[in-house]
């Protein structure tokens, strides 16, 4: 994978790996919810909610657009089907597998 | 960290990677000979693998489970095709129920793990050819993932619906 790659892979494992932006990507490949509506299902502040929004908008998975004063956000789908997220979460995995590898092989040295 | 090279290509599906362990051919070798060191490295901690039958040999079978949190199981098989110790070998993963039938719905990835002496250790080459972006993504939904993946399995879910 190219240094790109790899910071996108970052982005992506690291916009997903909490539950409230997971959440808010459910909500948002369900359809277009303005910020407003979707601060207003969570117990925190709106600007807490933006800042997950961006998180997401950085990681590829969310898309933004304004109408009038209000932002909209809704989920790319292309993105999370794409056949390189799937292979960099396959290599998420066999990462995990190496370091199993390594771990065994030297408890056996011990 | 072992891992020294991943390669993805996008249009072949294929992901090849390569590691360095500090142990002799052999020594890798057996963790995939002995079914008790395989379900310590397979399965992630949150999905330990089970290995109930464990042929490696040409035409042999390997057929695992694996158990989510949940407790519910994913079962799967290898179909081994090609043994040549301690060098390589190659073999079809595939999904089963739980009978371990082969799910013949879903497509089979094709493996193959090669290790080779390298500075005093092991080179490990690992690669495994998807046929399908679809067949890719049954293989990180059946429980395969870390972390995030569970959460990508409910976003598909909503998706369908």
């Amino acid at each position: 994978m190219t240094e790109s790659d790899e910071d996108q892979a970052d982005a992506l494992f690291h916009a997903l790996a909490d539950r409230t932006r997971r959440d808010i990507l459910r909500r948002v490949l369900a359809g277009e919810h303005s910020i407003s509506a979707l601060a207003a299902s969570y117990e925190m502040s709106f600007a807490a909610v933006q800042k997950h929004v961006a998180v997401l908008e950085r990681a590829g998975l969310l898309t933004k657009r304004r109408q009038g004063r209000e932002a909209l956000a809704s989920g790319d789908v292309q993105m999370l089907r794409s056949a390189g997220r799937l292979l960099a979460e396959l290599e998420e995995v066999w990462r995990g597998r190496i370091s199993r590898i390594d771990d065994l092989l030297n408890q056996l040295k011990e | 960290m072992p891992v020294v090279d991943v390669k993805t290509d996008i249009d072949a599906l294929t992901l090849t990677i390569v590691a360095d362990f500090a142990a002799p051919v052999e020594r890798v070798w057996q963790i995939y000979a002995d079914p008790r060191q395989l379900e310590r490295v397979w399965g992630p901690p949150q999905y330990p693998a089970t290995f109930v039958d464990h042929e490696l040999s040409p035409g042999g079978r390997m057929n695992y489970y694996m158990t989510s949190p949940e407790g519910e199981k994913f079962c799967g098989y290898w179909r081994i095709t090609e043994v040549s110790e301690p060098d390589f070998f190659a073999f079809a993963d595939g999904f089963a129920d739980e009978q371990f039938n082969p799910n013949t719905d879903l497509p089979e990835s094709q493996n193959v793990y090669s290790f080779a002496p390298h500075q005093g250790g092991t080179r490990a080459t690992f690669v495994a050819t998807y046929p399908s972006a679809e067949g890719l993504q049954q293989v990180l939904d059946m429980g395969m993932i870390e972390g995030a993946t569970a959460a990508i399995g409910q976003i598909d879910e909503l998706l369908a619906a």
